[in-house]
Formats: structure tokens, C-alpha cells, sequence
């Protein structure tokens, strides 16, 4: 069977797809400028709007689901071997940026500064490696999944099993976070609960993939490309104009950035923004997760030991970037084109669709950085922008000036002034028992140190000083989640709630394009690894395709369910993915392409010594952040593993017997893009006409 | 569908006739490539974060301290350029040693 996969007549199809997703392209955007219209037209609310992107986006995504369903099992596992190069980019595009890209990304560089940027290089950089050593080969190699190529270059069931279990437990914390998006980001656009939005979020996952597996997931994949790029440049075009008058936001947030320098050093006596390595190790995180599953937390610790070095930077840079190349979702990504040369340009197609996202958010976090110390900063609270006090009722943004205590009621304060209580800076004494706050002139404690803390009227405490009440806001009160950089933008622009609402279509599309992709591996690892390839091997085609849809359904009710507790644990899991991936599946992959030597028993150490030298540093740097080398934190513990894994694979196998002649053919025929004529390709038997 | 006798008796027939490839020269073409790409990714990616504070003090563009735009475009710039050029340089040696799939 030839490793080329044409379909009769590949142009036509090519121009066929670029017509129809051109008129989908099209059709959306003149969509979008209609509900607008509607909009100024006060014939839509916004909680209609929202609504209507809602539906109208699902509804897309179950028609190309509907239209790609399928019974062949090369179209579920692998859509087919047919997808363009372009179309493939897109697909792996989507499939890469999660809700997190999408809208925690430029939240993630606003509150990091220059540091924020060990993401931005790490999750576009992998794909360097990935064109240039995985790839390829991978598609040569031309089967299912990863654990077919772990399973067929190590000699068998263990390997197979061993990397099917390590497939399912990464991509299964990962799609759980997902969901975990998806369900924040309904209750976001139609304002319904978090439980009911993970149940829709479910239900529209299902509908990218049950009908048409692979295929089908590809195909709307790319429709939901479209949809979150557009949704995340619209927003900072605007805002670019609107503050430098030229709509080119990725070039023009260099002013932002000279901006935001200015009026840091002005309003903080300092710039903290462009300033490398500045954040110590701390286990706050694993104190709060612990509390959340209601374990004993340990005591809480930090260390400033290594800030100013770029150990720990560069480290997680690397561990990203590795990981990225070790990802199961995003390898078999390059299983559904048709040929070798085909697999590398989709690589950097899918590059550049990523890059398109990932160089505009910077911009998105300077230019609201620049807007924040610009208008919000230094203004008095009572006379703040409007969208400033819509988004501080959402709690994205928080403001903490005792003097939005005024009038509030005692018994609901909001969180950080409950914090202050607690930690005893903050005591209120209710002098005429109205059960609400009622403020006064501000009396230091101390009048040769006003900074010690005072009295004002109901508060008093080492909270209350003379900045803290004096009415004005400073940027050091002012506290926001990451999310809201993104969320907010398209108000911060003066823009109509249709962006809005697009944009939350976008993180929606995001969301669902990266489940899918990872429902699919977890149930290929189960439906083809495990059950088909070392349980049954002569279960037939249907039966094959029945488990596989099975198991696509009990997959994600179970990331459902998992997601439903809502754990902050699980997105900290999504970020050990990388190290797990870049320790695990990586060298070993690497190692079966370039070197003949490497064998079943050295892959096997390595895997495990690998996982496990990074779950032990993981574990011990996270509980307590003074455990580290170099100042690397659990984040970037996947170099530790790598190299566990790298030194395994090589003593052991050099230790044990050499690989099989035939295993040895398989690594030679892999290096080639073409059929060898002389020996026979190890594909996939054809379907049964 | 298992081949029959006759067609694996003439693919191997027509492997005979066909020009030998040059397995050993194309590995280490390739492998000679890849190599000096992946120094290239290297270089962009870790070492401006060596000297990133240098860097800052240069701006570029409309203000970019050259630091801060290295990793927030210039690396991502240079990686899009390394994976076109491979795609395009491999397209070439798979033709020079008779590999292409066409």
C-alpha cells in the first residue's frame, strides 16, 4: 500500500475545501457585522447575543460533524490520510490552543511581565523539533497511533501498553481542563451555571467527534480555527487604533511598552514590566489545592534564593518546547496527511497559524497594561471608567482601596478585604451596630510613621494607611485575574458587546478543538492499543470502529464528571503535562529514529526512570519550593527526567541484545519518504472493499 | 488483501532495475541539516535569555527593547523560517537522491 494517499484528484479536492471554508469565512464575519447591527439597533440583549453565537457556532460544528461521519476505521482513526498540508495546519493550529492560549495567554504575560514569555517561546518552539525529528518519520511509519510506533520499534505488547497508559493519563488531565474551560466560559456567554455549561460543553464535543471520529474532529477543527483567529485579533486591531491610530497591534505595542515603562517608574518609582527573573518559588499553589481537596495543607514556604537567574526560565522554556514534540494529541496530527513531504510543510503551516495568535498576545497585554496605568491608575475611585466598575462586580478585577468598603455590608465583604481580616491587618470595630462600614478621616497610629497603619472611622489595622483610604486608586490596589486582559479588551475598546460575544465564541471554539483531539487519542490508546492490537487482534472492521465511538463517549462523560469538582489542581496538572511528555514519550520516540541500537528494555528504564524522576522532583519542589536545583521549579522538572531518560535508553540498551533485523528494516524504511522497493512497508492491511 | 506471488515476484523485479539509493549519503544529509537548523533554534531561543538585560537597553521598531523582542517575536519569526526552509531544502534532497514520493 503506498505511503501516498491521494485522492483521485487532489486539487479539485484542495479547491473544494478552500471554496467552502472561504464562504464559511465569509459568512461568519458578515454574521458577526449583522448581529452587530442588531445590536445598535437595541433589537438584541445581550444576553440574546450571546445566545445566538452560542448556537449558531454549535450548530456549525454538528453539521461538519454530521457531514463527516463515517464507518471506515482509516477515516476515524486517521480522517482518512487526506487532509492538506494547509487544512492540517489550521487543524493542528486549533487543536493546540486551548481556552488557556486563547484567553489566559495575554492575562499570563500581563501579571509575569518578560517572564510570561518562557510560554510564548515555549509552546511555538517545540514545533522546530517536531518538523525536524518527529514528524516525518511518524507519518512514514504510517499507523494509528503513538503507541503503534512505541509498540512496533520496541518489540512489543509492554512498550505498547506502557505508552498507551502514559497517552491516556496526560491527555486525560488535559481534556479535563478543557472541559473545566468550556464549562467557564458558557456561564460566561449566557450566564448559565458551571455545572450546566461542563454538560453543554460535553455535549458539544461530542458532537465534533462521536459521528466521524478523526475526520470529523479535523474538519471542524478548522472551522473552529477561523473563528477563534478572527475572534482574537478584533478586539486589539481596535484597540491599537483607538491608542496609536494604526491598526497593526503586533507592531505597534513597542509604543505600549515605552508607555507602560514611563508610567510604571512614574506612579511606582520603578518599571517592574520589562524586568527578567523576578519571581521567587512558592508553594501558595499547592497549599490552596490541598485545602480544596480538603487534605492538610504543608506549611506555607517560598524562597528568593535564585531570582535574577535564568535557570528556572530557561528551564521551563526547554520543558514547554520538548513537550510540545512529546504531546500524543499532537502527534498523530501528522498521521492524517497524505505524504511525507506533505507532513512537514503542515508542520510549519501549523506553525504559522500559531504564531498568528501567539505574537499578538503581547500586544494584548501592553496595550491594557498601558490603558490600566493610563486612565484607571491614579483616578479617583468615584470617577473611574465605566468598563472598570462592570468588570470589578465580575471579580476578574478587584479593587482594594478601603474606600470601596464604604457602606458595605460587614458580613459580605468582598474576598481580599476578608483576607485582611483574617490575617488580622485589617480590624473593624461597627461603632453604631448598623451591621455596614462607615468610614473617617484617617488617624495614623503612629504619627512619626504613617506607613505603621492607622484608624478610619470603622477600620482600623495595620492595613489602613494613608494611601489605602485617601480615595484614589493606585495601581498597587489594583489586583486582576489574567483572564480579564482578553475578556475585557473588547470594552476597554469601546467596543459593541458583539465582540464580546465573539470572543467568548472564540474560547469556546479554542476549548472544543483542543478536546476533541485529546478524546481521540484517549480513545485510540484504549479502542486500538490496548483492546484491538493486544487483546483481540482479530476483532473486525466494525467492531473496531463500534469501540472506538464507545470509548470517545465513556471518555469524555468521564472528563465530565472529572471536571465537574472544578479542581484547581487540574489546570496545574495541564502545565506537568509538558515536563511528564518531554521526560517520557520524547527521547524515546527520538532515540527509535535516530539510533538503531536503541531497544525494547531501554526504552522501557527509560520511560519509567524518566516519569519518575520527574514526578519526584514535581512533587517534592511543589509541596516545598525550597527543594530545588538551580532554582528550577516544578514546572520545569521534565529536563531532570529527560536526561534520567536519555542516559536509560542508552546503558541499557547498549547492555542488553541488539534490536531484530526486522526492527532494524522498520528504522531504515522510516528514514525514507519513499516506498522501498525491497522489502515489505509495515502499513496497515487495507479495508475489506 | 494479502499480494499475490505475481505482483511481489514483480516488485521485486522492478527493484532491481531501479537505481540504488544512496541510503547512507541522504541519512547524513539529512542529519547534517538538522543539525545546523537545530543550532540555529538554539541560539534564538536561550541565548538572548542570557543576556536579555543587555539586550533591553537596545530598542527597535517602535520601542521594543530588543531583549523582550526576541522572545516575544523574533525567535517566533526565526522558528516559522526554520521549519519553511527545511520543508523546502528536504523537498530538493528527497529529489536529488530519488526518494520523492511523486
Amino acid at each position: 500500500m503506498a505511503v501516498t494517499n491521494k485522492p483521485s484528484s487532489a486539487g479539485w479536492f484542495s479547491n473544494y475545501l478552500a471554496r467552502r471554508y472561504t464562504y464559511f469565512t465569509i459568512g461568519f464575519i458578515l454574521f458577526s457585522i449583522f448581529v452587530g447591527i442588531l445590536e445598535s439597533l437595541g433589537v438584541l440583549s445581550t444576553s440574546g447575543i450571546g445566545y445566538l453565537f452560542l448556537f449558531l457556532t454549535l450548530a456549525m460544528y454538528a453539521g461538519i460533524g454530521i457531514m463527516s461521519r463515517t464507518k471506515h476505521l482509516d477515516e476515524y482513526y486517521v480522517a482518512g490520510r487526506n487532509v492538506p498540508a494547509i487544512a492540517n495546519g489550521m487543524a493542528t493550529g486549533a487543536d493546540w490552543m486551548s481556552a488557556a492560549s486563547f484567553i489566559s495567554m495575554a492575562g499570563t504575560l500581563w501579571l509575569l511581565g518578560y517572564d510570561g514569555l518562557a510560554y510564548i517561546m515555549g509552546w511555538t518552539g517545540g514545533f522546530v523539533l517536531l518538523a525536524l525529528l518527529i514528524a516525518p518519520y511518524l507519518r512514514k511509519f504510517g499507523q494509528y497511533t503513538v503507541p503503534d510506533f512505541v509498540g512496533a520499534r520496541y518489540e512489543g505488547n509492554t512498550a505498547r501498553v506502557v505508552s498507551s497508559i502514559a497517552a491516556i493519563i496526560v491527555s486525560f488531565t488535559y481534556v479535563t481542563a478543557q472541559v473545566t474551560g468550556v464549562g467557564i466560559i458558557m456561564s460566561r456567554l449566557v450566564g448559565v451555571s458551571y455545572p450546566v455549561g461542563v454538560v453543554v460543553g460535553l455535549l458539544g464535543v461530542l458532537v465534533c467527534s462521536f459521528l466521524g471520529g478523526m475526520k470529523a474532529v479535523t474538519w471542524t477543527q478548522v472551522a473552529q480555527y477561523i473563528i477563534l483567529i478572527i475572534a482574537y485579533l478584533v478586539p486589539v486591531v481596535m484597540l491599537s487604533y483607538a491608542l496609536t491610530g494604526v491598526p497593526i497591534p503586533q507592531l505597534m505595542y513597542g509604543q505600549a511598552l515605552q508607555e507602560v515603562q514611563r508610567l510604571e517608574t512614574e506612579q511606582l518609582g520603578t518599571s517592574t514590566y520589562l524586568e527578567p527573573f523576578n519571581e521567587g518559588l512558592n508553594n501558595a499553589s499547592a497549599v490552596s489545592s490541598a485545602r480544596q481537596i480538603g487534605l492538610t495543607p504543608p506549611a506555607a514556604k517560598s524562597t528568593n534564593d535564585w531570582v535574577g537567574t535564568p535557570w528556572n526560565f530557561l528551564a521551563l522554556t526547554f520543558c514547554l518546547m520538548v513537550g510540545t514534540a512529546g504531546l500524543p494529541h499532537i502527534l498523530i496530527r501528522f498521521y492524517t496527511v497524505p505524504s511525507v513531504k506533505e507532513s512537514r510543510k503542515s508542520v510549519g503551516w501549523a506553525l504559522f497559524f500559531i504564531f498568528l495568535l501567539y505574537f499578538t498576545a503581547p500586544a494584548y497585554a501592553a496595550f491594557s497594561r498601558w490603558e490600566i496605568l493610563k486612565n484607571v491608575a491614579g483616578q479617583p475611585i468615584a470617577s473611574l471608567p465605566a468598563w472598570t466598575n462592570n468588570w470589578a462586580r465580575t471579580g476578574l478585577l478587584n479593587i482594594t482601596d478601603h474606600n470601596r468598603l464604604q457602606d458595605a455590608s460587614i458580613s459580605e465583604l468582598p474576598t481580599w478585604a476578608n483576607t485582611q481580616v483574617s490575617n488580622g491587618s485589617l480590624v473593624i470595630n461597627d461603632a453604631n451596630g448598623d451591621g455596614k462600614i462607615q468610614l473617617g478621616p484617617f488617624v495614623p497610629a503612629d504619627a512619626s510613621d504613617p506607613s505603621k497603619g492607622g484608624t478610619a472611622g470603622e477600620l482600623s489595622g495595620t492595613a489602613v494607611t494613608a494611601v489605602s483610604t485617601d480615595g484614589i486608586l493606585q495601581f498597587r490596589e489594583i489586583s486582576i485575574d489574567g483572564d480579564l486582559v482578553v475578556l475585557a479588551t473588547p470594552e476597554i475598546a469601546g467596543l459593541p458587546y458583539t465582540v464580546a460575544a465573539l470572543v467568548a465564541a472564540g474560547g469556546l471554539a479554542a476549548a472544543l478543538s483542543t478536546a476533541d483531539g485529546l478524546l481521540v487519542v484517549i480513545a485510540s490508546a484504549i479502542a486500538h492499543d490496548v483492546f484491538f492490537k493486544t487483546l483481540r487482534p482479530n476483532a473486525s472492521v466494525q467492531t473496531r470502529v463500534r469501540i472506538g465511538k464507545a470509548m470517545i463517549l465513556v471518555a469524555a462523560a468521564a472528563a465530565a464528571l472529572a471536571a465537574l469538582p472544578r479542581l484547581a489542581l487540574i489546570s496545574q496538572m495541564v502545565a506537568w503535562a509538558f515536563s511528564l511528555a518531554t521526560a517520557s514519550f520524547f527521547p524515546i520516540i527520538l532515540l527509535g529514529i535516530f539510533w538503531k541500537r536503541a531497544n525494547g528494555p531501554g526504552a522501557i528504564a527509560g520511560i519509567i526512570g524518566g516519569m519518575a524522576t520527574c514526578i519526584f522532583y514535581m512533587v517534592m519542589n511543589y509541596i516545598d519550593p525550597t527543594f530545588n536545583v538551580l532554582g528550577i521549579s516544578h514546572l520545569g522538572a521534565g529536563v531532570f527526567g529527560l536526561i534520567v531518560n536519555f542516559i536509560l535508553v542508552i546503558v541499557v540498551s547498549l547492555l542488553t541484545k541488539e534490536p531484530s533485523e526486522e526492527i532494524q528494516r522498520l528504522v531504515e524504511s522510516v528514514r525514507r519518504p519513499d516506498k522501498d522497493p525491497t522489502h515489505e512497508e509495515l502499513q496497515p492491511a487495507a479495508e475489506p472493499a | 488483501m494479502a499480494q499475490s506471488v505475481e505482483s511481489m515476484k514483480t516488485t521485486r523485479q522492478a527493484a532491481a532495475t531501479k537505481k540504488e539509493f544512496d541510503t547512507v549519503g541522504y541519512w547524513r544529509s539529512n542529519v547534517r541539516l538538522i543539525i545546523s537548523l537545530l543550532v540555529i533554534w538554539f541560539a534564538v531561543s536561550y541565548l538572548p535569555v542570557l543576556i536579555v538585560n543587555q539586550l533591553n537597553s537596545i530598542n527597535i521598531l517602535t520601542g521594543f527593547p530588543l531583549g523582550y523582542y526576541m522572545g516575544s517575536q523574533g525567535s517566533l519569526v526565526v522558528f516559522v523560517a526554520l521549519i519553511v526552509y527545511y520543508a523546502w531544502r528536504m523537498q530538493k534532497l528527497d529529489r536529488e537522491y530519488g526518494v520523492d514520493e511523486e
